[in-house]
């Protein structure tokens, strides 16, 4: 299945430095699964099991460690019915209620209806949900749902046990090939009598430096969310929307993406490490912690929140209170508010929290004396690839699966639900792309990878430029931090979307050093291309909608519209602009 | 007051050159770490440096370990301290690619 040969798309750039490139390497697979965090790992167990050969699993980073899974330190919903008497439909229901009218419904009930069985076959695979006494699975409570649903694995573990499971049962499988550090930069698509089906791809091994052409009967995007293109946000690296841009390119729609979460207390200062940043939410809960301008003073009275009786502030109107305080000026000296659980008792922090109190206590946070900082972020993307329930995108051969996949959450995501999302669609995915790769054969044709390759190898030349992707990557971090945040206006979305466009414009004079082996400047090329195309696709689809909903909120349109209770679709036209339609 | 400084001495080149040194000054901040000033580094000063890294500031995804000051670490756990030279270099026992970054895959994760 292996096949190599000296390319000539790869220039030799004579650096003696990174002289390796110059081979190029040919796959053959059934199933190309992009991404390798929860949702790539279980899709790629689903196709072997629904009887793919071949199944090719690449991760830009390492397999199983990278993306969004290994990052959840909380809880996973599931109506398993093992704390009270639970059923799918209110699950559903729940889900619903929280995407303000915008889920896909059929996705959304796939999602909930199929959870459990996800979740328990995790438990066979020994993940160590969290028990009582009596074995059950322990469910807590979380904001949205109507009964306690959420599992968890001790300590703070559940993603990264999730993802250990998943990595463990990938070993196990011999049909799965597993390759780290494959980035993934273009979806082929055939041309003539086929025209538009999926082929395969093409990526680049970033560790040897070699191009490798991938043919491929279907392909799964697994590549996560986007939240990264934010500058405050809880994304891991790779999370710059490479698998929006990736399906764009192939032709696919994407859905909901003027729709991003942001969660109102993430973590700003002083410096935390080895804790998530948005793991403030359960100590409000339980603790009642206070938030508090630069003065020191309360101030979520001033929006109308009263929270005397307890931590009932909506989200919207938390992150709308702190940004206000921040752009008059009163905020705190990192730019967010202070959260204060001073008023706490030291006995009442360590009965609650006790453990993560000393997790604190070794970053230098003792939160019975000092108040923490805290700030909107960018946690997690309700949009993406527009899929049906059999998770395949409008374009022949192409799936996606996870947060790489949109629709189930509509405007806003239930909290929890994002790890069964994983699971579910990634099983889903896993077991229709082998059922349509069963109906078809290889057809590569390298033709159709010809600019791919060229590309790379204009990349491997090098070149110099004033500005580096690096540079361009932070400045697009703060653009949309700045325009296209939790809070829009039309004339901030118009600079942001003039700006993206420049900045995608200009991308063919950015400064790249020579070769390819482990090349930064050619991975922050690839990242920038992939993070504007995402960035631009956000921008457009929240402009067009005038009304707020859920995650998206136009301060120059505060009421929620009955009228727009659609979902809107971005596609890339054949000149490589973004086109925004469903809208009324 | 002047701005503090935290100095870090960083493995420069490719695994088959014969390794050099490069040191970089970096704006220190209490509770900043080693990984912190690399992405500094890549985006004010040198975005040819090539380290590895993933999950940011989680430990969980292990792809930031190096040497630091010979010690095997996280980068983006290890705190930086102001006004002292760190020295960094790639995971040892390990092939070097370039600069901090080492084959740190499994081998059957590898193309060949």
């Amino acid at each position: 299945m292996e096949d190599k040969s000296h390319g000539s798309a790869i220039a030799p750039n004579g650096s003696s430095v990174r002289r390796e490139a110059g081979l190029m390497t040919h796959l053959d697979c059934d199933v190309l699964i992009v991404g390798a965090g929860g949702a790539g790992m279980y899709a790629a167990i689903a196709a072997a099991r629904a009887g793919a050969g071949h199944v090719l699993l690449a991760d830009k980073s390492l397999v199983g460690r990278g993306g969004a899974t290994v990052m959840a330190q909380m809880t996973v919903a599931a109506a398993l019915g093992h704390e009270c008497p639970d059923d799918w439909t209110a699950h559903l229901e729940d889900t619903l209620a929280a995407g303000r009218g915008l889920c896909e419904e059929s996705l959304a009930a796939c999602l909930c209806h199929e959870a459990p069985a996800r979740i328990l076959e995790m438990a066979e695979w020994r993940v160590g949900w969290a028990r009582r006494a009596d074995g059950r699975i322990a469910q807590v409570s979380a904001p949205g749902h109507s009964r306690p649903r959420c599992c968890y694995v001790d300590f703070l573990n559940t993603g990264p046990a999730v993802a250990a499971t998943l990595r463990r049962q990938i070993g196990h499988v011999a049909a799965i090939r597993r390759l780290s550090n494959l980035n993934v930069t273009d979806i082929v698509t055939a041309d003539g009598e086929a025209a538009g089906e999926v082929v395969g791809a093409v990526a680049l091994d970033s560790a040897t430096g070699e191009a490798v052409t991938i043919a491929a009967k279907a392909v799964i995007i697994a590549a996560g969310g986007l939240t990264r293109i934010f500058r405050r946000n809880s994304a891991s690296a790779n999370m710059g929307g490479d698998g929006y841009a990736l399906a764009l390119a192939a032709g696919a729609d994407l859905v909901d993406m003027e729709f991003v979460q942001f969660f109102p207390i993430g973590h700003l200062a002083p410096r935390l490490v080895g804790m998530d940043p948005i793991m403030w939410d359960p100590f409000r809960y339980k603790l009642g912690g206070r938030l508090l301008d630069g003065s020191g003073r309360e101030f979520l009275a001033d929006y109308g929140s009263d929270e005397t009786s307890g931590y009932t502030t909506p989200r919207d109107l938390a992150t709308y209170a702190i940004e206000k305080e921040v752009a008059a000026g009163r905020g705190s000296p990192h730019g967010g508010v202070y959260l204060s659980f001073t008023h706490v008792p030291k006995s009442a922090l360590d009965a609650a929290f006790g453990p993560v109190i000393a997790r604190l206590a070794k970053n230098g946070i003792d939160l019975g004396q000092m108040p923490v900082e805290v700030a909107p972020i960018a946690h997690y993307h309700m949009g993406g690839i527009a899929v049906d329930e059999r998770m395949a995108s409008r374009v022949p051969g192409l799936f996606a699966a996870g947060e790489a996949a949109g629709g189930a959450n509509g405007a806003n995501r239930l909290s929890g639900n994002a790890i069964p999302e994983a699971l579910v669609f990634g099983e889903r995915a896993g077991r229709s792309a082998a059922a349509y790769a069963a109906t078809r054969t290889l057809r590569w044709e390298r033709r159709c990878a010809a600019p791919a390759l060229e590309r790379i190898g204009t990349l491997a030349e090098g070149r110099r430029g004033d500005l580096s992707a690096a540079v361009l990557l932070d400045e697009l971090r703060e653009l949309m931090g700045t325009e296209v945040g939790a809070f829009r206006t039309a004339a901030g979305l118009a600079r942001a979307i003039a700006r993206l466009a420049e900045m995608r414009a200009g991308l063919s004079t950015a400064a790249i050093a020579p070769g390819l082996l482990f090349n930064p400047t050619v991975a922050d090329w690839f990242e920038l291309r992939a993070s504007l195309i995402a960035a631009e696709a956000v921008a457009h689809a929240a402009l067009a909608r005038e009304e707020s909903r859920g995650a998206h909120q136009r301060e120059d349109f505060p009421e929620t519209d009955p009228g727009w209770a659609r979902s809107q679709y971005v596609r890339m036209t054949r000149d490589g602009t973004l086109a925004v339609g469903g809208a009324r | 007051m002047t701005a503090r400084l935290a100095r870090l001495r960083i493995r420069r080149g490719a695994g088959n050159e014969p390794p050099s040194y490069e040191e970089f000054a970096v704006p220190f901040e209490d509770g900043a770490t080693v990984l912190d000033a690399l992405i500094w580094i890549r985006t004010r000063c040198d975005a040819t440096l090539a380290i590895r890294y993933s999950c940011i500031n989680g430990n969980v995804c292990k792809e930031c370990t190096i040497a630091i000051d010979g010690v095997v670490g996280y980068a983006c756990t290890t705190r930086l301290h102001a006004d002292r030279v760190v020295t960094l270099d790639p995971l040892p026992g390990k092939t070097v690619l370039c600069d901090l970054v080492s084959e740190m895959r499994p081998p059957r994760e590898r193309l060949k």
